[in-house]
């Protein structure tokens, strides 16, 4: 089937699409955006994370077609005028990068965090990041990333 | 293998498609159905996208008091918008998956997946819930909750219908969802348990979760409060939790499994049981002496769906959330 979206604010169209394919498998292997990672493929680890009409869900669980006609934004779509997103400078910064594989989703799930919650306690980012595992850092340094792009956020009106 | 992918666009689109297709899979949220799709365990021939069907994510307050939620209403809306009047559903949506699950899952998709571990289950148990199911052929069916459940992953929806709500009362009094797994997120119960309590019916309501092949009441543990809490004084006799819990525990017929040992899910249900019940009797007389249960709740309702907050300083009774 054909399947027509807006991914990061422009329109897009992929055909042969297989019916119980996920929107996650959409992007990465149809829309040439490999930025959302696939892992688990069982919404448990938070790599595919994207923004579904401004919400952030597991993109391995949507089915394609229930992408049909709808908004993705996925974290290459963050990122504007040349500049990366205070989120993902935090994230280089703060060395909460390492082998790189969960940081796509712990960004877009940190970003929305920020959206919602512009000076989010410890336990709201725990909570917020429940979702996103990452093997390398220990979560420390994410921590320190998403506790920086809140205070420079909320530096810059 | 091909497989179609069926859109209908209105409740009444999706019931002409299921009464033609019923082997055709119903997706809301897809946090089941694409774990399922993904890992080969089903190859449906059709699938039938429930997400444009409007009326499906709306809930009202109906004439006869209750809510009418619908069944593609998500977690996270539900704590959102629901929380105040829903506080032991509200607390269970809390604790299912992470933000990404809540914000794609729904209480539907629970009911359809009918596990007995999830989480929807002993609170709409509790409250008392009933289900509204509908097919093109037979029209709608309400089904209570403690009907609904019928087996491991079985329900009482026919292959032809569908879900399209839940109904049940606002919280009349304290409500309380507790869970016991090896994490604060992303953890399948191991055991969990839901309390309601009905002060102006003198009664409770419970609902156990993960510990029966079924999501299942404490028929005689209810009948037990019913009898012996004192809804005039609100004094609450030591003993009285405690023997909740046993009749609790006693109401479960768990099995080993990797997640826990019966033993320990028996023992567990018990605590579980004993504690909600002393947290929503505290609550419904934190106020101060009690003018009768026909005034309607006393005790403060929980932050919406909030995690179960620290005792107050001056309440040594009050304990923290479960720790397993
Ligand atoms: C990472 C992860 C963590 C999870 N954690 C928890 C947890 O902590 N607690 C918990 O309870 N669950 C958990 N789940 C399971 C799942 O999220 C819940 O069962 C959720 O409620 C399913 O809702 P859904 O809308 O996504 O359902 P879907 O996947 O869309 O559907 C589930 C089932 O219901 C059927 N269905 C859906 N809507 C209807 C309808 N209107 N009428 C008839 N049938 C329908 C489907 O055909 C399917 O059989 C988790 C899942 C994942 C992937």
């Amino acid at each position: 089937m054909r399947v027509s979206l807006t991914v990061n604010g422009r329109h897009r169209t992929a055909d042969d699409v297989w019916e119980g394919e996920s929107l996650l498998y959409v992007l990465r292997e149809r829309l040439g955006l490999p930025g959302s990672k696939n892992a688990c493929e069982q919404g448990e680890c938070g790599s595919c994370t994207v923004y579904l009409d401004g919400l952030p869900v597991c993109a391995c669980l949507v089915a394609a077609g229930q992408a049909e006609s709808r908004e993705v934004r996925t974290v290459e779509g963050l990122a504007g005028d040349g500049r990366l997103d205070p989120v993902q400078e935090a994230f280089t910064e703060c060395g909460a990068v390492q082998c790189g594989f969960c940081t796509p989703g712990l960004v877009v799930q940190a970003h929305d965090l920020l959206n919602r919650t512009p000076r989010p306690t410890d336990a709201q980012i725990r909570e917020a990041l429940a979702g996103n595992l990452c093997r390398c850092t220990g979560y420390e340094k994410i921590l320190d990333a998403v506790r920086l792009a809140a205070t420079r956020k909320a530096a810059t009106p | 293998m091909t497989m179609d992918f069926l859109r209908p666009a209105t409740w009444a689109e999706a019931l002409e498609a299921k009464a033609e297709r019923p082997g055709a899979v119903p997706v809301q949220g897809g946090t089941d159905v694409m774990v399922e799709l993904n890992f080969d365990v089903r190859r449906p021939d059709a699938l039938l996208d429930l997400n444009r069907v409007a009326a499906l994510g709306e809930w009202s307050a109906e004439e006869d008091g209750r809510l009418r939620v619908g069944a593609g209403v998500t977690y996270a809306r539900l704590i959102a918008e629901l929380g105040d009047r829903l506080p032991g559903l509200a607390q269970a949506a809390r604790t299912v998956g992470s933000p990404q699950i809540r914000n794609r899952g729904t209480v539907g998709g629970n009911l359809g997946a009918a596990s007995p571990a999830g989480d929807g289950h002993p609170p709409l148990l509790a409250a008392g819930a009933e289900i509204e199911v509908e097919s093109a052929a037979r029209g709608v069916r309400m089904i209570p909750a403690e009907e609904f459940y019928l087996g491991v992953k079985r329900s009482a929806l026919e292959p032809d219908e569908l879900i399209r709500a839940f109904w049940t009362r606002p919280a009349g009094g304290p409500q309380y969802f507790s869970k016991v797994g090896t994490r604060n997120a992303m953890v399948i119960a191991v055991c969990s348990f839901a309390l309601a309590l009905h002060p102006a019916e003198r009664r409770a309501g419970t609902g156990i979760g993960s510990a029966a092949p079924t999501p299942r009441r404490a028929v005689a543990a209810e009948e037990f409060l019913a009898a012996e809490l004192d809804w005039d004084t609100g004094r609450l006799d030591p003993g009285l939790p405690r023997r909740f819990g046993e009749l609790a525990a006693g109401a479960a017929s768990p099995i080993d499994d990797v997640r826990g040992t019966a033993a320990y899910r028996r023992h567990a249900v018990a605590v579980l049981a004993r504690r909600t019940l002393t947290w929503a009797w505290h609550d419904l007389w934190a106020a101060g002496p009690h003018e009768g249960p026909h005034d309607g709740p006393r005790g403060r309702v929980r932050r919406p769906g909030g995690p179960v907050a620290p005792g107050d300083p001056g309440d040594p009774e009050k304990p923290r959330r479960e720790a397993g």
